[in-house]
Order: C-alpha cells, then sequence, then structure tokens
C-alpha cells in the first residue's frame, strides 16, 4: 500500500519535474517554442541564435537549479532526521553564515576574485562553519546531542553573519554582499556544471544507504542503538553528506534558505516517516520548487531578474504557514 | 521569613549594586568617548553645568541623548527577552525568534524606499515605522497562531515566528536591492543594530513605553513565575493563563519594537540578558527582571561605546560588537553545562 503511494507520487513529480524543466527551457526573457527546445536537444544547430540561448544560457542554468534544489532538499532531510528537529536544514550546520562570512572577507581583501574562484571559497567557508560548529558541539562534556548541534549552530550562525555585516559596514561593501547573498542562477554555466554536477550527483548517491539508519534513529538513539545501529557514525556520515550538498549549492547560488526547511516537511506529509522514501522524493521536489523559482524570478520583470531567494520566500513561506496551522500541536 | 529566602535577598542586594555601580562607570566612560574627546572631569564640571559651551553641547545635544537612548533600549531589550523566555518556557527564546527584527526592518526599508531621505524632520517619523512593521509581524503571528479550542499555543507561536521572519526578510531584501548605494549603506547599519536615535525627541518617543511597561511587568514577576510550571500547573494555582499570556505577550512586543525602532535590530540581548540574570540570582522573576535589566544596560551601552571608540572612521554598529562578545560566551556557557 505505501509502496504504491510513493511510487505514483515520486512518478508523478518526476513527470513535474519534467515539464518544468521544459518550461523554464522555453520561457524567458526571448520565448522559444517548446518544439524548438526539443529539436535543440536532439539536434544542436550552432548557427541558430535560439538554439544558442538555449545551449549556452538556459540549459546549464535550468539543470544547474535542478541540482542545487535537489542538494539543498536532500541536505534539509537529512540534517531533520539526523536532528530529530523539524525546524532544522542546512542553514544550523552554518553552511550560509560560514559562506557568507568568507564571502565578506574576500570582497574585502581580494575584491578581483573570479567568479569560479569565489565559489570555491564560499564552499570552503560553508565547511569550516560547519567544522567549527561540530567540534564545539562534540567538544563538550556530553557530546554531540541534537540538541547543543541546534544551539550551537544557530549561536556560530549569528555571530557569523553579524561580523559579515561588520566587515561589509566597515569597507563599505554592503549592497555588494546583499547581492552575493540573495542568490541567482545566472551565473551557471557548463563551466561551473561540469564540476557541481559530479559531487552532487556522487554525494546524493550515497544518501539511500543511510535512509534505513535515520529512520531509526527519529525514533530515538537508544531505539537505534538496540537495532544495531551505530548512531554516531550514521551522524557524523549524514552531516558530512549534507554539507558537501548544501555548501556546493550556496557557493554557486548563494544563500537560499527554506527549500531544505519546507520541501522534506512536504515529502513527509506525502510518504509517511519512512526516510528511504522521505530522501528521494525530497531531492525531485526541490528540483522541482527551484526550477519554478529560478523561472519565476526571470518572468515576474523580464529581462531584469528578482532575486531567487525571495522567490523561494514567497513559495515557501505561505505554505509553511499552512503547514503550522494544521499541524495540531504535533510538533 | 527563612533562612534561605533572607540569603537570597542578600545575594540579590550584592548583585543589583555592583551592577548599578558598573553601569555608572560604563555610561561616563561611554560619556567621555567619541569623536571629540572630553575628559571625565570636564564630563563632570559640564553635568553640574559648569562647562564650556562647546562641552555642554557635545554633552547635551550629541552623547547624553544617544546614551538615554541606549540605556533605555537596552533595558527593554534585556527585559522584553526576560518576558518571552518565561512565557515559551524556552531559555533560547529572544524577540529576534518572534520575527520583530524582520518586522521593524521591513518597516525601516519601506521607510526609506518611499522617502529616500533621512534628511531633517521627515527622519523623526522612522521609529513609527519601525514600531508599525514589528507590531504587524506580532499581530500576524498572534493570528496565525491561535486555536479556537486552545488559545495560542507556544509552539505554534515559534514555528509562525521563524516563517513570518523568513517572509518579511525575503521582502526586505527584494526592496533593499533597488535601493541606491547610499541609502542601503544606512539600511544595511540599521539592520545590523545601530543607535540610531539621537535627539531628545527620540528619548521623548521612547521614554513612557519603558517606565509604563518595565513597571507593570515587575508586577507580574508572580504570573510569570508560575507560567514557568506550566499551563497546567499555572491554572491550577490559580492564574488566569491564557489572558495573562496575551498580556504579557503584548508587553513583550512593545518593549522590543520601541527598543529596536532606536537602537536598530540588535540580537542576543534578549538572549542573553535574561540567561546571565538566571545564573546570578536565580529563576524568579522578581529578582531576576530588574537584573535582566540592567545587564542589558551594561551591554547596549558598553557595545555602543565600544563600537564608536575603537572603529574610526567607519563606526561599527552596537548589534556587531554585542554578537562578537556575546556569541562566545554563549558558547562557552553551552560548553560548560552539562
Amino acid at each position: 500500500m505505501k509502496g504504491t503511494v510513493f511510487s505514483t507520487v515520486f512518478l508523478l513529480t518526476v513527470a513535474a519535474l519534467l515539464m518544468s524543466m521544459f518550461l523554464a527551457i522555453s520561457y524567458g526573457a526571448k520565448e522559444i517554442t517548446l518544439s524548438t527546445v526539443w529539436t535543440t536537444l536532439i539536434n544542436y544547430d550552432p548557427s541558430d541564435t535560439s538554439h544558442q540561448i538555449i545551449h549556452e544560457l538556459r540549459l546549464p542554468r535550468v539543470l544547474g537549479a535542478a541540482l542545487i534544489g535537489a542538494a539543498f532538499a536532500v541536505a534539509g532531510a537529512l540534517m531533520q532526521g539526523v536532528t530529530r528537529n523539524p525546524l532544522a536544514d542546512a542553514g544550523i550546520l552554518g553552511v550560509n553564515a560560514g559562506a557568507t562570512f568568507v564571502v565578506a572577507l574576500s570582497f574585502a581583501f581580494f575584491p578581483n576574485l573570479p567568479y569560479s574562484w569565489l565559489m570555491v571559497v564560499s564552499f570552503l567557508g560553508a565547511v569550516m562553519g560547519t567544522v567549527f560548529i561540530f567540534l564545539l558541539g562534540s567538544s563538550t562534556p556530553g557530546g554531540l546531542t541534537p540538541l547543543r548541534l541546534t544551539v550551537a549552530g544557530s549561536v556560530v550562525a549569528a555571530l557569523l553573519h553579524s561580523l559579515s555585516s561588520g566587515i561589509a559596514i566597515y569597507f563599505e561593501l554592503s549592497q555588494d554582499l546583499a547581492f552575493w547573498y540573495a542568490g541567482g542562477l545566472a551565473g551557471i554555466k557548463w563551466m561551473h556544471l561540469k564540476w557541481l554536477t559530479p559531487v552532487v550527483l556522487l554525494t546524493l548517491l550515497w544518501t539511500p544507504l543511510l535512509g534505513r539508519s535515520i529512520s531509526a534513529m527519529a525514533l530515538g538513539n537508544d531505539v537505534a542503538s538496540n537495532l544495531g545501529i551505530k548512531t554516531k557514525r550514521v551522524q557524523v556520515i549524514a552531516i558530512i553528506v549534507s554539507v558537501i550538498l548544501a555548501g556546493v549549492s550556496v557557493s554557486a547560488v548563494g544563500s537560499i534558505g527554506f527549500v531544505g526547511l519546507v520541501i522534506p516537511h512536504m515529502a513527509r506529509k506525502l510518504v509517511g516517516v519512512d526516510y528511504r522514501l522521505i530522501v528521494p522524493l525530497s531531492a525531485v521536489m526541490g528540483a522541482v520548487l527551484l526550477v519554478l523559482a529560478d523561472l519565476g524570478a526571470r518572468m515576474v520583470n523580464p529581462p531584469k531578474e528578482l532575486a531567487i531567494s525571495v522567490m523561494v520566500a514567497m513559495v515557501g513561506v505561505p505554505f509553511f504557514l499552512y503547514l503550522a496551522r494544521r499541524e495540531r500541536g504535533s510538533y | 521569613m527563612n533562612q534561605q529566602e533572607i540569603a537570597r535577598k542578600k545575594r540579590v542586594m550584592h548583585v543589583g549594586i555592583w551592577l548599578i555601580l558598573i553601569c555608572v562607570c560604563v555610561i561616563l566612560y561611554s560619556l567621555h568617548t567619541g569623536s571629540i574627546r572630553l575628559s571625565p572631569y570636564e564630563v563632570l564640571r559640564t553635568l553640574v553645568g559648569l562647562g564650556s559651551e562647546d562641552d555642554s553641547l557635545v554633552l547635551f545635544e550629541y552623547r547624553l541623548p544617544r546614551i538615554v537612548i541606549t540605556i533605555l533600549a537596552g533595558m527593554g531589550l534585556g527585559i522584553s527577552g526576560a518576558i518571552l523566555q518565561g512565557l515559551y518556557r524556552n531559555s533560547l527564546a529572544d524577540p529576534g525568534v518572534l520575527g520583530l527584527h524582520a518586522g521593524a526592518a521591513f518597516g525601516l526599508v519601506v521607510f526609506v524606499s518611499f522617502f529616500r531621505s533621512l534628511e531633517g524632520m521627515i527622519s523623526l517619523v522612522l521609529p513609527l515605522f519601525t514600531f508599525a512593521g514589528a507590531v504587524l509581524v506580532a499581530v500576524l503571528i498572534v493570528l496565525l497562531a491561535y486555536d479556537r479550542h486552545k488559545g495560542v499555543l507556544p509552539i505554534r507561536l515559534i514555528l509562525v515566528g521563524i516563517a513570518l521572519a523568513a517572509g518579511f526578510s525575503a521582502i526586505t531584501l527584494f526592496l533593499s536591492l533597488r535601493l541606491d548605494e547610499g541609502t542601503y549603506a544606512f539600511a544595511a547599519r540599521w539592520l545590523a543594530g545601530n543607535v540610531w536615535g539621537r535627539e531628545w525627541a527620540n528619548v521623548l518617543a521612547l521614554l513612557p513605553w519603558i517606565v509604563l511597561l518595565v513597571p507593570y511587568t515587575w508586577l507580574q514577576s508572580k504570573v510569570l513565575d508560575a507560567l514557568m510550571l506550566g499551563d497546567e500547573v499555572a491554572t491550577g494555582i490559580g492564574a488566569p493563563v491564557q489572558r495573562k499570556r496575551f498580556l504579557l505577550m503584548g508587553t513583550a512586543v512593545a518593549l522590543a519594537s520601541v527598543s529596536v525602532s532606536m537602537a536598530g535590530g540588535v540580537g542576543f540581548i534578549g538572549l542573553a540578558a535574561p540567561h546571565l540574570a538566571r545564573r546570578l540570582v536565580g529563576p524568579l522573576h522578581q529578582y531576576m527582571l530588574p537584573i535582566a535589566g540592567m545587564i542589558g544596560v551594561v551591554i547596549l551601552v558598553a557595545a555602543d561605546t565600544i563600537g564608536r571608540s575603537i572603529f574610526q572612521p567607519n563606526a561599527i554598529p552596537a548589534g556587531v560588537v554585542v554578537a562578537a562578545v556575546g556569541a562566545p560566551y554563549f558558547l562557552y556557557l553551552l560548553a560548560k553545562t552539562k
């Protein structure tokens, strides 16, 4: 019974993903018919402008959106499972804050850093933020409990955010930082996809192996240990996986909150509490959300673009409010 | 009165006297630093009315109003945090969690998007906008978290608060990316917690709220104590839980939003001041509230002084200083407690 529900939902979301990707490729500042999109995909003609736009601008962008949406959503699902905190996402690991801090530093001291280097640097920042929180959480007497991880995470994030804005104000580059922070997929080219894709896909392949253990851990660490699960190891692996996923995504598109928070909730509503099902479904749904959000960001006021994090929040917030109201004290 | 209670009273007195001394020292130090330095002697002389004309201009027209605002805002934030932590029975609650900062920031950005200029009389309207923004968020939160049968549920309040904060931050971001660079720089400063109000008119806007609401809160300490024990227990010992929670919630919102409207989006005080107070004098609100208020004053005044005296010419907002000092301390607490 559960299996059929999952397969139906999963197939429907995959279909939705494909459809939204086609839509996102064909709509934009210049409208291109769906049939042209199709011919570009199977028979690329470099002399045609429409084909060029699709191949050079839209395709990498849409593929990037899908990948990053999936990465954010899975990172969020894993964090919610491991910390048993329905409000967790990769943000509590200091990913966004670490990346923002390092980007602020590099804006201040190396203002001419090219985009690709900025990506590398912000990824390192994201990882460092997490390592810091993790070490801090586990060096305490009681060890690394989910609560402690959450608290340490939110405090470190607050600290790094406010240091970033301090740096930005002192060096008078607040708005530059805000633009980076607001995010956007406009900068994604094939060149970036070339290393984004393998990293994200390889990491995503790991996650189904974690599903069973995390479902058990959601019942509490004692139960999980009794079932023969090495909870410490699962926790560490899940954190590493989500940091890589979220770190790569943040470095590519800036800080997009909410995807990692909302999507796992939606997935849980649809298929229940089994993380073997939640994780893959989150991946596809996250991809749909970000592809559509990016399309929306481009379509609201073409040729100008809206910040994608604003777009995601516009969709995510009302939905989350609805969720919070429906859930009758079950949190 | 038993032995234990006398000991506790003594301890509260000790802590209180020390805090008052620290407050006075910090305020005096703050009065003498700034872009025009006045020696402590000059400060004292000017305060009693014997200083030169320039000195009294600097002191009475520029520095004193700013410091009075910092004092009032620090107290407001500290006490607001204490109320919220009591209401939520959650020692991690603070005004930022409720989305009040996000609302105030929204108000600010709407204001600068409309008027573009911050010169002259129009700048006096700014606190109204930030206050309206914070109240808007507070009302939305309460409406959305209200359940017909169970009243306002604390956990849903937090969820809704987070969601609304994210939504309003997104709108703020959207509007602020359209500002020109100079205006944006002002907005960014404010968001990072820059003490903004500098005129006596601003002091007058802030003063009545603090003077009325702080004593009111203190009179309600018994209710807060009862609510800390849980709704059932509180009802059992005769506290009208829903009504009191609503009133106290409104008090916390008002205190936080007026403070934030003058002092900018300063975080951490609402979180740290009640924590510290609880460690110093225990959890009874009757003792803890005044101490939390005083700690708030010390933190904000010290942070503002540090921010404007050490980092010249681009003064660092007090909020950044507070976080830079407050966060490590908080992490240290976290590491030490089991």
